[in-house]
């Protein structure tokens, strides 16, 4: 329980911290570029709607740091994240929200697909060491040397352009009304392969070698002998023995390289203009859409704070040690 | 405020594995002896990515003087597929691609040299002392690190590019303020496995000051860790900036292997099947990873002899049509007996940050298999 309760207060001081960032963040650039927003947009933004932009980007002078801050904090609990002007007038929460499932199903399928697949290759060579198996290990270190939008980039041209397999761009079928109907889900799964292919072949090098080095070091404890010694099946060993003690580490860094791996795919759904919130940060970029790239950050880094406690609780789950704790 | 020259991958900065006799828990000389100083340049992967991110170096230097036209010079030839003429073709105004390539690796290596040095020295100073003080100081900046390691860098970083509209100084700077965390972590494991070793403790009882004991004690054991840190974050530096730079965030005047990919991917490249344009930018990109990448290998195994003897003894052990499973730690008892010993660090992030293993605490040389 203590583990629980230690990793519950960290998320809590991070989520505190993340959004102390954002509130301090467009305070200290230069310039203020959401003042020139407003008055650009010409009058066509309702008092109310510039009043929650004062507050989240400190326009309004008049008041005092503290209670900038609090009110800052009164208005992200009502859900308020301003007013975006890349999609005017839509609200950012709204713009997100209709994002936010696409990133999470994209994402989230391909990194676990990713993790899963490149956990058993990894094992795989790891235990075979020293064989042919080795010859992944050059080719993997190549695919997590290429930035992963570039993949992208590769991909739709040899499966988009040169040989017509896949759509190039977009979470579905352009005309297509969104429905549980039967026309819109294989769309938006046709639409959604490549896109997770590449995420998966692009970040699955990572896993393969972090487990492959793992196997490595594990496989040569006294308690991996002594379960061979003990004429326990080959499989057996390799799997309960070995991999169950080197997959610990691979959990513990998943969760630290998933701030990464969620970048890379935000740039990812960039290039395939998969409709994200990738994607909506990067229209905001091009807009200088400073409401929405802010509340873009706030998102992703707390739904990255939740997959991280997902992970916790897997490894709680795996490692007894941090049960038997408290 | 480090003495350690964090840039140095030099050899005989390396610590070299312990001698013969000497137990595996306890870390060795840190002064290599003669002619044992190339130990770290034996290693073929070490050897290869040393030449290959030496080749971008000096492209970087003598890029823009071998440059064949002005990046920016525009050309009747429009998106034109490689010829005699333009080797990597030309792009929408009939740039040349070629051009662009080598005047923008100044800018990447710039900024991911830069960027890394300044991680590097950040992820020194709170590391060490985090791992040195303990207590309270290291809860708090343990957490701090934790919290820079969970915020998601790339979307800060967007954010504080588009408003900042600064050089590739700039960039670098903040880029350093993201990506020195990983280091940090990983040093103050290091740290506080050194923290209570025997030559501390005797460098303490002859009353040396905490400053010497960090800086002239403890520091020069920790070079391989640096250095492999150092390695890790120029990666983050340079993939990081070319996709700033792809997004058009940074400025798309300022020519970089990411701008390129920048106005190709504006302007259709792939629509119009112009691989050319962006192809060479991306395997450039690539080669410089793999370099990086390497390298840090050659770090690795120089510091885990066991990765190491698992790679020489390969062909042995096939010939022999042995399977090296459990139980084999192929031990060269030419060179190196046992190894540097470590406490359990975090295990590396995958996704292309760093490799490094996690070492565990004891290396056991029980079985030897001789080539």
């Amino acid at each position: 329980m203590r583990f629980f309760i230690r990793r519950g207060i960290f998320y809590i001081v991070t989520a505190w911290a993340a959004v102390t960032l954002n509130f301090f963040l467009p305070r200290m650039m230069p310039g203020d570029p959401v003042s020139s927003l407003i008055i650009k947009s010409g009058g066509q933004i309702s008092p109310d709607a510039i009043n929650s932009l004062k507050v989240l980007f400190g326009l309004d002078n008049g008041q005092s740091l503290w209670e900038q801050y609090t009110s800052y904090w009164n208005q992200l609990f009502h859900g308020d994240l301003g007013l975006s002007f890349a999609f005017f007038p839509t609200p950012v929460s709204s713009v997100i929200q209709q994002s936010l499932p696409w990133t999470v199903g994209l994402v989230g399928i391909a990194t676990i697909l990713s993790v899963i697949l490149g956990t058993t290759v990894g094992t795989l060579i790891g235990w075979r060491r020293g064989t042919k198996a080795d010859a992944v290990l050059p080719v993997a270190t190549f695919f997590s040397a290429v930035p992963y939008f570039w993949f992208g980039l590769i991909a739709i041209l040899l499966f988009a352009v040169t040989w017509d397999f896949f759509p190039a761009s977009k979470g579905y079928q352009p005309g297509l009304i969104p429905a549980w109907n039967w026309e819109f889900i294989s769309s938006v799964l046709w639409h959604g392969i490549l896109p997770a292919l590449t995420i998966v072949v692009s970040s699955i090098s990572g896993w393969i070698l972090g487990m492959r080095n793992m196997m490595v070091t594990v496989s040569s404890e006294d308690y991996v002998t002594v379960a061979q010694a003990k004429g326990l099946k080959e499989r057996r060993v390799m799997v309960s023995y070995a991999a169950r003690n080197a997959v610990l580490p691979q959990i513990s860094s998943f969760a630290l390289a998933l701030g990464f791996i969620v970048g890379g795919t935000l740039v990812m759904e960039m290039v395939f203009s998969y409709p994200g919130i990738g994607f909506v940060l990067y229209q905001a970029v091009t807009a200088s859409d400073y409401p929405l790239m802010q509340g873009c950050f706030l998102v992703i880094t707390l739904a990255i704070l939740v997959a991280n406690m997902m992970a916790d609780v897997v490894y709680a789950f795996l490692d007894p040690r941090t049960r038997q704790e408290g | 405020m480090t003495t350690v020259d964090t840039n140095n991958l030099e050899p005989q900065e390396l610590p070299r594995p312990d001698a013969p006799g000497v137990s595996h828990t306890k870390q060795g000389p840190p002064k290599p002896k003669k002619g044992s100083q190339f130990v770290f340049l034996r290693n073929s992967k070490a050897i290869t990515g040393m030449i290959i991110l030496g080749f971008f170096v000096i492209i970087a230097i003598i890029g823009p003087w071998i440059a064949p036209y002005d990046p920016d010079a525009f050309s009747d030839q429009l998106v034109a597929p490689p010829s005699w003429e333009h080797w990597l073709g030309t792009t929408h105004l009939g740039q040349d691609v070629l051009s662009q390539l080598l005047v923008g690796t100044r800018y990447v290596m710039i900024v991911g040299f830069t960027a890394g040095v300044l991680a590097t020295i950040l992820a020194v100073i709170v590391g060490v002392t985090a791992g040195y003080l303990g207590g309270w100081s290291d809860e708090g900046l343990s957490l701090l690190s934790n919290i820079f390691l969970v915020i998601p860098a790339l979307p800060l970083l967007i954010i504080i590019a588009s408003s900042l509209d600064g050089g590739m100084i700039v960039i670098a700077g903040v880029i350093s303020l993201t990506a020195w965390a990983w280091g940090a972590r990983v040093l103050r494991a290091q740290t506080m496995s050194h923290r209570k070793r025997d030559y501390v403790e005797a460098s303490r009882a002859n009353g040396e000051s905490t400053w010497r004991i960090v800086l002239a004690e403890i520091l020069p054991n920790l070079t391989a860790i640096i250095a492999s840190s150092f390695v890790a974050t120029v990666t983050f530096a340079i993939l990081t900036q070319v996709t700033l730079a792809f997004i058009g965030v940074t400025s798309p005047t300022d020519w970089n292997w990411g701008t390129i990919l920048y106005w190709a991917q504006g302007n259709q490249a792939l629509a119009r099947g112009a691989w050319w344009w962006f192809v060479p930018a991306g395997l450039c990109i690539a080669a410089v990873g793999v370099a990086l990448a390497l390298i840090n290998f050659g770090i690795d195994e120089f510091v885990n002899p066991r990765l190491r003897s698992t790679g020489r003894y390969a062909r042995v052990l096939r010939k022999r049509g042995v399977q090296a499973r459990v139980g084999f730690t192929p031990i060269d008892r030419g060179t190196t007996h046992g190894g540097v010993a470590a406490t359990p660090q975090p295990g590396s992030p995958p996704g292309g940050n760093s490799f490094a293993p996690e070492p565990s605490g004891e290396i056991p040389a029980s079985t030897n298999v001789k080539g």
